[in-house]
């Protein structure tokens, strides 16, 4: 489903991401791990080119999203991400947050947009916030409205980029439960993420990030059990 | 009570050829001559009255002239710095931010009164609008400052929600007119309100090339009376007033957009 091939990044004389070659295929949860500075969450912004790389390809779907000529919005339209600071949009209610996209890009009506948004809510029970403004809600709420907002444009797949590393620890929890709601219903997912126990839990396939290098992937049972790299064991023993 | 009669009995008394009559005039006596003289006599508060339509109307023409010069100039210096570094730099566009650029440096480079009077002595050398000039100069120079406003508050929108919109796939327009725009009014609205203050102290240069606005009205009165206090100190007073009212205004205002964010 998205295919990288070479893909490299530098910021000024900084090496980010060196050639990584990674192919994610459709329904696969796909969990990044990897210590902070390690260029997981550059890769995953790469993926939509909120980053642009400025090396190798990138081909999402059997379109090259770092064509220059690529239409980045209609493919950006495919792919819902959500951030570790939530970036709801202050100025407009739950319900406009959601709907804004759908209807301005054409993807729906307003009343079915609106529709759209109702049936979302529920499911993640903030029915009763859709009027009311980002700022009246706490963090976690903030988040599932923005995994929410996401989904409303009916995308391929969701990038995740530490959705729960601005949370509170209690409010961790209720984000996570959505977004393994979502992986059980066979969304492609690619998730940047802290939390290990959600990586083991739900990932199918665990990358392992340093230095710019995926320096080792793998099922996250034989990845946590048996971890093959020294850097990989390194960083598990510190974080388990 | 005739305010005219005792006007035309103590001046004359002050002017008298006996130099008793004119010692026995009082100090209040002679304040209140000077006083009529300076905004009642020939209807002379008219003038000022005038002068105040002139300077308001100025302010609100040369802001609005201001405004619209910045929203273009920041536009073009907002879309230029956000092209994304692997494309080509559009060629029109960095053209057009080279102007902005340009104007934004030399008029906030430049002293106010210079400019005005290279628009009225060099530029529109036959023209005898002065007061129009005035307005146009005041204006262009004004759009400099309030296209660094708008480009500040727009740069003052935290970057992620320009992301956030783009992921979503909205494009570069939509995400500026539905998202960061109304963010950054909360943070323009308040600095334009300033802009204006400063706007209607400066309309008082225009009259060094003969624009008829306020401070004209005071020196018109001053060379025809031979008396400086009360015409400047009168409207040193009209221009204190009309700035308070209107910072109490932006008060208002900008209580008005706090609330909203306490929603």
């Amino acid at each position: 489903m998205i295919d990288v091939k070479k893909l490299s990044k530098s910021f000024g004389d900084h090496l980010v991401l060196d050639q990584i070659d990674q192919h994610i295929y459709p329904g696969e949860k796909v969990v990044v791990l990897g210590p902070s500075g390690s260029g997981k969450s550059t890769f995953l912004r790469c993926l939509n080119l909120l980053e642009t790389p400025t090396g190798g390809t990138i081909v999402f779907d059997g379109q090259e999203v770092t064509d220059p000529k690529a239409n980045i919005d209609k493919i950006r339209q495919q792919m819902g991400m959500v951030f570790q600071h939530f970036n709801l949009f202050p100025n407009m209610t739950i319900r406009k947050n959601i709907t804004l996209a759908p209807v301005r890009t054409g993807l729906m009506k307003q009343e079915e947009a609106d529709e759209t948004a109702t049936t979302l809510l529920k499911r993640v029970d903030l029915l009763d916030k859709a009027d009311a403004y980002p700022a009246q809600l706490s963090g976690g709420q903030k988040q599932r409205i923005a995994i929410v907002r996401a989904l409303a444009m009916k995308p391929k797949v969701m990038l995740f980029d530490e959705p729960t590393s601005a949370l509170d620890p209690e409010m961790v929890g209720e984000v996570l439960d959505v977004m393994k709601e979502l992986a059980q219903e066979g969304m492609t997912m690619v998730v940047v993420t802290h939390e290990m126990g959600f990586a083991r839990e739900v990932g199918s396939r665990v990358l392992f990030m340093d230095g710019g290098h995926i320096l080792e992937e793998n099922e996250p049972h034989a990845f946590f059990a048996n971890p093959q790299n020294e850097r990989t064991k390194l960083f598990l023993s510190k974080v388990l | 009570m005739d305010l005219a009669y005792y006007y035309e009995l103590w001046r004359g008394m002050m002017l008298s050829k006996d130099p008793l009559v004119a010692e026995a005039v009082t100090w209040w006596q002679e304040f209140y001559v000077k006083f009529y003289q300076a905004f009642l006599e020939a209807d002379r508060w008219k003038q000022y009255l005038n002068g105040v339509g002139t300077t308001l109307t100025a302010t609100a023409l040369a802001l609005i002239l201001g405004v619209v010069l910045g929203v273009l100039v920041a536009m073009v210096r907002t879309a230029h710095d956000q092209q994304r570094p692997d494309r080509r730099k559009n060629f029109v566009l960095g053209f057009f931010n080279l102007i902005c650029k340009v104007y934004v440096t030399v008029i906030r480079g430049t002293p106010m009164m210079v400019q005005l009077l290279i628009w009225s002595s060099v530029v529109f050398i036959s023209s005898r609008s002065y007061t129009m000039i005035g307005i146009f100069g005041l204006g262009i120079n004004s759009g400099a400052y309030v296209s660094e406003i708008i480009r500040g508050g727009l740069m003052a929108v935290d970057g992620g929600q320009m992301e956030a919109g783009r992921s979503l796939g909205l494009n570069y327009i939509d995400t500026m007119r539905f998202i960061v725009i109304p963010q950054a009014i909360k943070a323009i609205l308040p600095a334009l309100g300033n802009e204006f203050i400063v706007l209607l102290k400066d309309t008082s240069l225009i009259t060094v090339i003969g624009g008829k606005e306020l401070l004209h009205a005071a020196q018109g009165i001053m060379g025809r009376t031979y008396e400086a206090m009360f015409p400047l100190l009168g409207i040193a007073s009209i221009y204190l007033v009309l700035v308070v009212i209107f910072s109490w205004l932006l008060g208002k205002l900008e209580r008005r957009l706090r609330q909203s964010d306490r929603r």
